[in-house]
């Protein structure tokens, strides 16, 4: 089963949500997957151990001058302007390439044969309770993390319960993170931003068809927005977890909630068990 | 003219709440809502909306089944998976490549531009401000952040605006590298935790590799005074210039809530503090600006 924790907004407390439930989770059994590839955060407060770093890669064609006949084939094809002749050369732009490969098919010489540009890293390990924890790691200056995103997910035992800790905002990335997933827990934080973001997630999740619930994050007790708005929808709310001083320094720290406030494990606890009730009832479990 | 990008690396940093001020505190300026899968800006500048586009983004195939022989090709060709074996194309998987297009021998694939957003212009109190909304799961971020930096760059340049200042997304991917990209300065608005000093550290080595100049504000300081101090001198030691830190203040969340900015808002410490920041990054944009001239 996948529940992906997801926001729309950044900041909300997804990492926080997504590190503190497997932390309680009975037995070690959950397994993390980081795919905020731009800004990876989980390992800050899992710390995971020993782990092991794959570079992943995507293809992107590179020419042999040799045996092109400058025909343009493969300018014609691309639809992202990643590669063109300029005079008497092929010119290729390894950053704009989205790997369709349609140049190489196309070329009518052979002349394109695939060569790889480095997304980043995808990154292994397990912490001291056990939790296993797998994330990627965006190259600084690399614009594509949907690749990387996929194939963070590709590792994902799909008879295990895994906790995908996804991207902000509403756009390929999260979507990307979002797709296939059982279930999403959606952090919302009671403000006009949090809310106006969260509204365009719950539209990304319907056209995907992915069923949902809230927890409200940094709840002050007064603010209604979230309330008011899950009502209208008909979703529910998992949990409310209170804004104070001490949570937010416990996290600066890049401590763990429900090792260092009681009532901060009782929440998370009680969290867990009714995610677990919603995701196998309304969840799609294989 | 001078081009001042607001990032933050880290999600939730207070960014947009720092823009608005700034927005309100310029005597003349265009403001760009950047962040255009989750845009906040307009929900705490008030603003008579002047102009509304759709925006045109990438190509999506579509299969005719009246047409398709269901020979395979394309199936076989596309690289997404997004092509079921009944042959209807996912448009959320669809990369819009256009292989399939090419390769159907009975030319059953449609390829139509789509329609990903819309981007509005609107009057606020200290000049226009451009921004966007991308359409639910639509790719093309980094395509409509360009677009929107460059009807700011015409707007000021017809009217003579000195200065635009630009909201950027979080993250370091393809819409933060649209909005960054020949941008005169960088302010990076972190706030003093683990995963802020880790997120700032990316957003710098993009703006290095980048070669912006880059400001550090660090909002919410008194949370950790500790973790702000380290990153002081981080900034010291990375030739990022210090412009400042915010408190923690209620009235943030308070001026959201009242749908303004928190300098019209309010007169307490955040709002101090953010006026001080907003001074220490003008002088300067403007001593550069004067050298230039
Ligand atoms: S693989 Fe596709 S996107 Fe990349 S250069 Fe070739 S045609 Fe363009
Ligand atoms: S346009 Fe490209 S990504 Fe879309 S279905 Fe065709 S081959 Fe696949």
């Amino acid at each position: 089963m996948i529940v992906t924790i997801a926001s729309g907004k950044g900041g909300t407390g997804k990492t926080t949500v997504t590190v503190n439930l497997a932390a309680c989770a009975p037995n070690a059994e959950v397994q993390v997957f980081d795919c905020d590839v731009e800004e990876p955060n989980s390992h800050l407060f899992l710390k995971p151990e020993n782990c092991s770093k794959e570079p992943i890669s995507t293809m992107v064609p590179e020419v042999d001058m040799e045996k092109c006949t400058l025909c343009k084939e493969c300018e014609k094809i691309c639809q992202f302007s990643a590669i063109t002749t300029i005079g008497k050369k092929v010119m290729t732009f390894p950053e704009m390439c989205h790997s369709c490969r349609g140049c190489e098919m196309v070329c009518p010489d052979n002349a394109i044969t695939a060569s790889s540009r480095v997304l980043g890293d995808l990154i292994k390990g397990t912490n001291s309770a056990g939790i296993p924890l797998t994330w990627g790691e965006l190259r600084v200056g690399e614009a594509m993390s949907p690749p990387l995103i996929e194939q963070v997910k590709a590792r994902i035992d799909p008879k295990a319960i895994s906790f995908v800790d996804g991207p902000p905002g509403t756009s390929c990335p999260a979507v990307a993170a979002l797709r296939n997933s059982d279930f999403a827990l959606l952090v919302a934080e009671p403000t006009p931003f949090g809310l106006n973001d969260l509204a365009l997630t719950v539209e990304a999740l319907k056209k995907l068809d992915v069923p949902m619930a809230f927890v409200i994050n940094r709840d002050d007790g007064k603010s209604r927005v979230i309330d008011d708005y899950a009502a209208k929808e008909g979703i529910e709310i998992l949990a409310r977890l209170p804004f104070t001083r001490e949570a937010a320094a416990v996290c600066s720290k890049g401590l763990l909630l429900v090792d260092e406030i009681p009532e901060m494990q009782r929440l998370f606890k009680d969290l867990y068990s009714r995610l677990m009730q919603k995701a196998d009832k309304g969840g799609k479990i294989k | 003219m001078k081009e001042l990008t607001i990032i933050s690396g880290k999600g939730g940093t207070g960014k947009t709440s720092v823009t608005a001020s700034f927005a309100f505190l310029a005597a003349s300026r265009v403001v760009v809502d950047a962040d255009v899968d989750a845009a906040n800006l307009f929900l705490t500048l008030p603003h008579t909306t002047l102009q509304t586009e759709s925006f045109l983004g990438g190509r999506l195939a579509e299969i005719d089944p009246g047409i398709c022989t269901e020979c395979g090709e394309c199936l076989e060709r596309c690289q997404f998976e997004a092509i079921s074996t009944d042959f209807v194309v996912d448009p959320i998987a669809c990369e819009g490549c256009g292989v399939c297009v090419h390769y159907c021998p009975v030319d059953a694939i449609s390829f139509e531009q789509q329609t990903c957003g819309e981007r509005f212009l609107s009057n606020t109190a200290n000049g226009p401000m451009v921004h966007a909304r991308l359409g639910i799961a639509q790719e093309n971020s980094g395509m409509l952040v360009s677009a929107l930096r460059q009807q700011a760059r015409e707007i000021a340049k017809e009217n003579n605006i000195p200065l635009i200042i630009v909201d950027g997304p979080p993250g370091i991917g393809c819409p933060v590298i649209a909005s960054i990209t020949n941008a005169d300065a960088l302010l990076i608005v972190t706030e003093p935790s683990m995963s802020g000093m880790h997120d700032m550290e990316r957003v710098k080595r993009l703006a290095d590799q980048m070669r912006v100049p880059a400001f550090l504000c660090i909002n919410k300081a008194d949370l950790n005074q500790e973790k702000a101090d380290l990153m002081k001198a981080f900034a010291r030691e990375n030739n990022i210039k210090f412009a400042g830190e915010i408190p923690f203040d209620r009235d943030v969340t308070a001026s959201m809530n009242a749908g303004k900015s928190l300098v019209e808002f309010s007169q307490g410490p955040a709002s101090q503090a953010v006026q001080n920041v907003w001074q220490n990054v003008t002088s300067y944009v403007n001593d550069t600006m004067n050298r230039l001239a």
